[in-house]
Order: C-alpha cells, then structure tokens, then sequence
C-alpha cells in the first residue's frame, strides 16, 4: 500500500484521540463519583505505624528531625 | 470523489465531533426552571413542592461538610415549614447500604431520597458537594450555593429563603 495513502487517516484518528483526551468529560471525576476517592481506604494515613514509619524515613533522609510535623525543624523555612 | 478528497473530510468530521464533545453537557442556571424530581425514579417520598420555596441539597453519606448542614438544614425547615418552606435532600451514593444507615441513625426532620442512579445530579451538574439549589414559588432556581461552612452558611441561606417567601407568588 501507497504509505501517502496511511498518512491522512492516521492523521484522523490522531486529531480524534487527541481532542477526545482534551475533553473535560474524560478527564474530571465529578464531584457526585468521588465516593471511591473519599473512602476511609485511600487515605494515606490511616495506618499509624505505616505513617510513622514514612515520616522515619523521610525526615533519616531529608536530614529534617521532626520532618513535616514541627514548625521550625529542616530548613528553616517554615 | 478521489481518496485524499475523503480523507480530508473524515479528518474534519472527526476535529469537528471530538470539538462538541464538552457542549453537550447539560448544566442548570439560575433563572431557569430545575428539572422536575418526580422524572427522575428518585428512591424515597417527595413532598408537595407546588407554589413553595424548595431547598433541593445534593449531599452524600462520604461528605463531611454535607453531615455538618444537616442540623442547620433540620431547624431552617422546622421554622419555616409553616411559611410555605420544604428542603428535599437528595443523596447521590450510588449504594443504599450507608444511606439507609445514615438516615437511620440521624433521621432528618426533613424529607431525603436518593439519586442511585446519578440521572439528577449528572442533569444538575453541582460544581462541588455539598451544592443546594433554591427555587422560588415558580419551581424557578434562583440561587446555587455551594459547600457548608456552618452558621455563617445557614444564615445567608436563610436570608435568602427569607426574600423568596416575601415574594408574591
């Protein structure tokens, strides 16, 4: 097959897919769809000792003792 | 017609589609009449709303700021029911399990159904949760107020509620 005969319906289901993905409705969890997102599962810290244990690591690594739960510890910037 | 000639109008056929696509969301505006509750299969008991002020909440049992205006939402009915007032809280959880607990455990002065099936809410389109819609005598939605943030909420809701029922039918 000709390729210059490929190349304008490639063309064409590129431009659909790509102004199907800018569209809003493909891309936006609605306010009303975020009952899985609200869950008491996706919260990050629902685990104490899986928390804390992050916070170990982060703070042993970012050399910042109290890492992200008090004020002026790290950089100073707080 | 030769090939490319095709093409080219497949290829705009296809831009021109994929361009509608956002347009042809629905959305409710101030001004307009809502859509009528009765054609959405709602589960639960709507109450009279003909020639009243309706207050129509869309709230969900996994929305904190939405369990906070309920005790705001029970004493705006219990005092202004009498003037021609009815609040129609309309949960959008798809499952009935926690509705029924929380509706159970709380139970609300005012009537609650539940939009399983999202229709109402995907018509209404609410920008957040919690979002109320407030209709005048007419069924006409004159005001969307969106989130709770406790009394300061409930009085400028009741303010406005208080204009409505003011208005001459």
């Amino acid at each position: 097959m000709n390729p210059r005969a490929l190349l304008l319906p490639t063309l064409a289901v590129l431009c659909a897919f790509a102004g199907g993905c800018t569209s809003a409705q493909l891309t936006r969890v609605q306010p009303w769809e975020r009952a899985a997102l609200a869950d008491y599962a996706m919260r990050p810290d629902r685990d104490p000792l899986q928390t804390a244990m992050s916070e170990h690591i982060y703070f042993s690594r970012e050399a910042a003792t109290g890492g992200r739960g008090v004020g002026g510890s790290g950089c100073g910037c707080n | 017609m030769s090939y490319p000639k095709i093409h080219f109008i497949a290829l705009l056929a296809a831009l021109l589609l994929s361009a509608l696509a956002p347009a042809v969301r629905a959305e409710v505006k101030v001004g307009q009449p809502f859509p009528d509750l009765a054609a959405y299969s709602l589960e639960g008991t709507l109450p009279e709303r003909a020639g009243r002020v309706v207050l129509i909440d869309f709230w969900a049992t996994w929305c904190g700021p939405c369990k906070t205006s309920f005790p705001y939402y029970a004493a705006l009915q219990t005092e202004l029911a009498p003037r021609g007032f009815t609040i129609v809280a309309v949960s959008v959880d798809q499952k009935a399990a926690p509705y029924d607990a929380f509706v159970k455990r709380l139970a609300p002065t005012f009537p609650t159904v539940r939009d399983g099936a999202q229709k109402l809410v995907a018509e209404a389109r609410p920008p957040g949760m919690p979002t109320c819609y407030l209709l005048d005598r007419r069924g006409v939605l004159r005001l969307v107020h969106t989130g709770f943030h406790g009394e300061a909420d409930a009085q400028l809701l009741r303010a406005e509620i208080l204009k409505l029922l003011d208005e001459k039918p």
